[in-house]
């Protein structure tokens, strides 16, 4: 087992990946992630990696998608504008079947917006980056232990499902310091990749990585297939946390840094009687819907607490079937609620809510 | 019997979609023949462009990957980054590498990436049915400049191998085209050294292919490789635009 050391939350998500068995990062800087571009700036080169700073965001997911037709782990990174850049390879990947890590350490838009943290790329991520009909795995990390924690992860499952993962944290996780352990390196290389170009060696039929179907009978049927594992990953792989639930009449739902917010509020909350809890998505697609189903049976209302304008609260608002009612407590454009904003939030649900 | 002519062994039996009298063929086997000669066919791997060439990955028979318009070089980054041993080259019209894609060729070219670049240049759309390229002449006549080119509004084609040029990186240079006997078989030979480069590590190479397109230039294809003649080649010298080792 590795030792606790004190890191960013960009460095834990580069080194995460390293140890993940990661030797192909393709990226440049933009803040809040710039990090990460620099620690595998100074590290790939140590390791026999490839650390590549692209020409644009554009030719950075082009890059990955060529690592990943390879059959390597690939891992590109950036922040909101620069990942509005990487769809069209994001959907490249998606209709490819190709596995690959997109880090996007989100700040406030839109357009150029800010360099503050937000989580206004939510629709961005969750409902498919790019053109036509996809999925990408989207996980968010509440914590530099999650940073690493998550990284690993993504590659596991954009390797089990082939199609992208995107590690979707806000600026606040990539640059807070927090103790972490980081996972122990493993070798990736083992996995048997049966569709990756690797040059035919004259003993078998070429390989195609490809995403063109000129059939339209062909291009329904592939779509329909990847719309079958969808459901499997849906089925098997939403993640989430529930704090608190256990008699919770009110409950938080949130994720990133407004879940770690969320947390003290439903801790001074409880000092004062109010039977408050939380359901932190780790997953946010496939999006956790069974355990907040489940919570519409128990509590009386929602509370939504997000640094965008209610984009998630439209995923639980479809969960729980408009069975209860969802309130947003929100801040935008880089600005974070503190916990007594949540707090007020709880307190007005716990009495009704604005209804 | 002895055999004096056969399909290179790159290629694979797929009939060509190409229209009568293109030159994408003549290009496409010049490709597999340089393939077969530097005995390179189970370590190559190709990127197919968007444009008339998309299908390229039906027809030769190494791995082969399809890229997103323009993005080849980047695509063809990513996988001689990761698989240096193996032999990458990517086959790019003119409107997928010097207009939506310039970045990426330029970027790649001055990054001195070792592979192969197969340009090729036949001043319009074809795909989409002759539209203007950043290589249309002045005053060629396309489905966008249906007054022709006006250099005003439209600005001046642009000349890859010269531009690259001004870069220190690349390794070799040239441009050829198949117009006829002469022209292929010297074609052949700045093909065949490209790949050579790359074997022997030397880095960027492309080769622009002058080629013809007479569904959309509205000529017979005899005339069409009299057009590259008379009015291509003046505004595209072919030549060597750079070489290493000459």
């Amino acid at each position: 087992m590795q030792e606790k050391v004190l890191m960013k939350g960009n460095e834990a998500i580069a080194e995460a990946a390293i140890l993940a068995g990661c030797r192909h990062y393709l990226g440049s800087p933009i803040t809040p992630q710039t990090e990460i571009a620099a620690y595998m700036a100074k590290k790939m080169p140590k390791i026999g990696g490839t650390f590549l700073q692209d020409e644009s965001e554009i030719a950075a997911i082009n890059m990955v998608y060529g690592v990943a037709a390879t059959g390597k782990r690939a891992m590109t990174s950036s922040s909101s504008p620069g990942i509005a850049l990487k769809c069209e390879g994001i959907s490249y990947l998606a209709g490819a079947d190709l596995p690959a890590v997109i880090v996007n350490v989100q700040r406030g838009g839109p357009g150029l917006g800010g360099i503050q943290p937000s989580q206004s790329d939510y629709f961005l991520a969750t409902r498919g980056p790019g053109h036509g009909d996809f999925h990408v795995l989207v996980l968010a990390p509440a914590s530099v232990q999650e940073m690493a924690d998550l990284t690993g992860k993504a590659f596991d499952l954009a390797e089990k499902y082939r199609m992208p993962a995107m590690l979707l944290a806000d600026g606040t996780m990539g640059q807070m310091m927090e103790p972490v352990q980081l996972p122990e390196p493993r070798d990736p290389d083992t996995i048997e990749k049966d569709w990756a170009v690797t040059g035919t060696k004259c003993q078998r039929k070429h390989h195609v990585v490809n995403s063109l179907y000129l059939s339209p009978a062909e291009l329904e049927r592939l779509n329909i297939e990847r719309f079958e594992r969808y459901a499997e990953i849906e089925k098997n792989e939403c993640m989430w946390e529930a704090f608190m639930m256990e008699d919770a009449e009110v409950c938080i739902v949130s994720c990133g840094i407004t879940a770690r917010v969320s947390r003290n509020a439903i801790v001074e909350a409880r000092k004062q009687g109010i039977k408050v809890g939380m359901i932190r998505p780790i997953t946010l697609w496939p999006f956790p819907k069974a355990p907040l189903r489940k919570a519409a049976d128990q509590v009386k209302r929602f509370v939504c607490v997000e640094l965008n304008m209610g984009q998630m609260r439209e995923d639980v608002q479809l969960a729980v079937a408009c069975k209860k009612p969802v309130d947003l407590c929100f801040r935008v454009g880089g600005m974070i609620p503190s916990p007594d904003e949540v707090l007020d939030a709880i307190r007005k649900a716990n009495e009704g809510g604005n209804d | 019997m002895a055999v004096v002519f056969e399909k290179p062994k790159a290629l694979t039996d797929a009939v060509f979609h190409y229209c009568p009298g293109c030159t994408h063929g003549i290009i496409h086997r010049l490709v597999a023949e340089a393939i077969d000669t530097l005995g390179i066919e189970g370590r190559t791997i190709g990127i197919a462009p968007v444009g008339c060439s998309v299908l390229a990955y039906d027809y030769f028979t190494c791995d082969m990957v399809e890229a997103s318009h323009g993005r080849a070089p980047a695509v063809a980054t990513g996988v001689k980054r990761s698989l240096p041993d193996n032999i990458v080259f990517t086959y790019q019209g003119d409107g997928d590498l010097a207009s939506i894609g310039l970045c990426e060729t330029v970027s790649a070219a001055a990054r001195g990436e070792n592979i192969t670049v197969i340009f090729v240049n036949n001043a319009i759309y074809g795909m989409t049915g002759g539209q203007m390229a950043p290589t249309s002449l002045p005053g060629q006549i396309t489905q966008t400049s249906p007054y022709g080119r006006d250099v005003n509004t439209c600005g001046w084609p642009i000349r890859i191998c010269e531009m690259l040029a001004t870069l220190e990186a690349p390794a070799y240079l040239e441009r050829v085209t198949v117009n006829n006997v002469k022209n292929v078989k010297n074609a052949k030979k700045a093909i065949e050294k490209a790949f050579r480069y790359q074997v022997e590590g030397k880095g960027f190479s492309l080769i622009e292919v002058l080629s013809a397109c007479p569904t959309n230039w509205g000529l017979t294809p005899q005339k069409a490789l009299e057009w590259i003649d008379e009015k291509m080649i003046p505004y595209y010298p072919l030549g060597v635009y750079r070489d290493k080792e000459g």
